[in-house]
């Protein structure tokens, strides 16, 4: 049975890669749009999931990372006098103008932070460090928006907000969602970066890190019971709440799902075209099987072998080609991320994608009138 | 009564009055009736008849493939009408071997997988099947072409291969649908004296529809069909020389059977 499985998918070498052709492009199309979704995620929500924070204070209603309103520090010394704190700063977000050594002006996120605190620290710092931030109006930015943000080394010049400013350092792969790059500062140049009438009163987040005594969840009821006008969120829930507003709120998640959906679909219509011409090309045997005393459940297990072959090894060229393209998207400004879960899950969905797509095949092999052997 | 056979204690099919309709919305088409027919083991059977007379019919419902409408029929004393369509298979495995006009073997297999395949059927796998399709290929002289694909024999070396295929079950009864066919005349004789021998020697039912006038010698009955009826039996005593069984009268449909005995 076996054999016979794998004689007639191979036998046909055109039909077959035509079969395994489907396959790859549905899987990688899949693979591309899922792993879009994962980075983009991913990205929108980063600079909290990197924040070390154990909770996340916003004002009142803010409902994603990327619109931090500002609101009073009094705030900031409510929440350090409240028990089960261990530590907390001041984090800012916000948007602000840069102005490239070439002239031209390019938006930016602007992240304030503290240097050395341990909460809210840009990562994957490949030049300088957080500590060169302890100069006059600094800056790091991403290596991936050198070119973007028209700078090449540690040293370059520019002004953001009518403000001059230096690189220090650069990072690896810290992407922004938006068209926005993130470029991190201290809390108080960042203040300085977006706007210079602002006093160090304010801020747009608050991070907390709870005692290791305490529990978050408990110690983020206590600080919510305790301020007003602010929200308290633990890090995972305003991730999510980030990650769910881009994806879903926006539609973007719901376009690039979408498109997955349909590499998926695509994927079943291709393989189960190709795998049911190949029955069609065979049916006389399948008849000669049933007459000779085969069970549907023997034809079944033969076109089911034959869909987890095309499934296995479609997946198998499917990984190649997606390793190349992942490994592509590092570098480029939309990651497309593949855990080893995904391709996992990949192999499952290829053998179910396939299996689908030979329930037609099945259904043709379970009417087949044996009596057709005897037919000319 | 319409009969096409002798009384035998070792009958190995049993029809009485077999009779097959086709329906088609209201249209009924008739296209076997009242057939009644023993099979015994070591008897090489024919059955001839113009197109449309009902062989293949009958040879299918004698295969279990095809139900019959009325009538009852034994396979090795099995009342197969009794049975669920899903035993079908069963009987189909058990108890026959089919070998087909157009040789029905499958082109990606070679001729011992092919032979090795109707033994996967029966649960035979692996080396003992491995073994057993060369031994079945040996006895139909085909040993030296156990590693050939279809495409690479002869029709009658295809044939062969069909028959010994046929034989993976070690059936007592042996189907054909106009077995020679498609063959040359050495190729023909060469798969008819095959089946005499499966007959005779191994003590087989063969039930054979032809319209090749070259194998009647080779025949221990042939059963003449037309209109879905069996018209005329004869029996061969030798070579050439043919008893009449039965004929039925052409005019009034009466039967007028005339027994000898041989």
């Amino acid at each position: 049975m076996g054999l016979l499985a794998r004689r007639n998918l191979f036998h046909d070498k055109v039909r077959f890669v035509v079969t395994l052709t489907g396959i790859v492009f549905a899987l990688v199309l899949i693979i591309i749009q899922f792993g879009l979704f994962l980075g983009f995620t991913t990205t929108t929500s980063n600079n909290i999931d990197h924040s070390n924070a154990d909770l996340w204070i916003v004002f009142h209603g803010v409902g994603y990372f990327d619109t931090g309103r500002n609101f009073s520090e009094r705030k900031f010394y409510q929440v350090l006098s409240t028990p089960g704190v261990e530590r907390a700063e001041k984090y800012m977000q916000s948007f602000g103008r840069w102005k490239r050594p070439d002239g031209r002006v390019e938006n930016i996120q602007v992240i304030g932070f503290h240097p050395g605190s341990g909460l809210g620290e840009p990562w994957n710092i490949v030049e300088g460090s957080t500590a060169d931030l302890r100069q006059e109006d600094s800056v790091l930015v991403d290596e991936l928006y050198r070119e973007k943000l028209g700078v090449g080394k540690i040293g370059d010049r520019v002004e953001i907000g009518d403000h001059r400013a230096r690189v220090v350092g650069f990072t690896r792969g810290i992407r922004s969602f938006t068209t926005s790059p993130y470029v991190y500062a201290t809390f108080k140049s960042s203040l300085d970066y977006t706007n210079p009438t602002s006093s160090e009163d304010s801020t747009a987040y608050i991070l907390v890190k709870a005692k290791p005594a305490d529990s978050p969840t408990e110690l983020q009821a206590r600080l919510q019971a305790r301020l007003t006008d602010v929200d308290v969120y633990t890090t995972a829930e305003f991730s999510r709440k980030t990650r769910f507003y881009w994806m879903f709120t926006t539609g973007a998640g719901l376009a690039v799902l979408t498109a997955a959906l349909m590499g998926l679909i695509v994927g079943v219509a291709v393989v189960a075209q190709t795998i049911y011409a190949a029955t069609m090309d065979h049916i006389r045997e399948y008849g000669t099987l049933k007459a000779m005393g085969a069970t549907n459940r023997y034809l079944y297990r033969v076109l089911i072998e034959q869909a987890v072959w095309s499934a296995v090894l479609g997946y198998a060229a499917a990984m190649v080609v997606a390793h190349f393209i992942v490994e592509g998207s590092a570098k480029g400004g939309a990651v497309i991320l593949m855990p080893w879960s995904m391709s996992a899950g990949m192999l499952g969905l290829a053998v179910v994608m396939c299996i689908a797509a030979a329930l037609v095949s099945i259904n043709k092999v379970t009417k087949i009138d044996p009596a057709m052997v005897f037919r000319g | 009564m319409r009969t096409g056979a002798h009384k035998h204690n070792d009958a190995v099919i049993v029809a009485k009055a077999l009779g097959k309709v086709y329906r088609e919305g209201t249209t009924e088409l008739r296209a076997l009736e009242s057939v009644d027919l023993e099979v015994a083991a070591g008897e090489l059977t024919l059955l001839m008849g113009p197109s449309g007379s009902g062989k293949t019919t009958l040879l299918s419902i004698l295969g279990c493939i095809l139900r019959a409408s009325e009538g009852r029929l034994e396979i090795l004393g099995e009342d197969v009408g009794s049975l669920e369509e899903s035993e079908l298979p069963r009987i189909r495995r058990d108890a026959i071997g089919f070998v087909f006009q157009g040789f029905n073997l499958f082109p990606t297999l070679t001729a011992a997988e092919n032979v090795a395949l109707a033994l996967d059927l029966r649960g035979v796998r692996g080396a003992v099947a491995h073994k057993r399709a060369e031994e079945l290929l040996a006895e139909v002289g085909l040993a030296q072409k156990a590693r050939a694909f279809p495409a690479d024999l002869s029709g009658g070396q295809k044939q062969r291969v069909a028959i010994a295929r046929a034989l993976a079950g070690d059936p007592p009864i042996v189907l054909a649908d106009e077995p020679t066919a498609a063959l040359d005349s050495t190729s023909g004789r060469t798969v008819i004296e095959l089946l005499q021998r499966l007959a005779r020697e191994h003590r087989r039912a063969v039930v054979m529809v032809t319209h090749d006038p070259r194998v009647l010698p080779f025949g221990d009955r042939t059963i003449h069909l037309e209109d879905g009826r069996i018209v005329r039996a004869e029996k061969n005593i030798v070579t050439g020389l043919k008893e009449t069984l039965f004929v039925e009268a052409p005019v009034t449909g009466a039967s007028i059977p005339q027994e000898f005995s041989v």
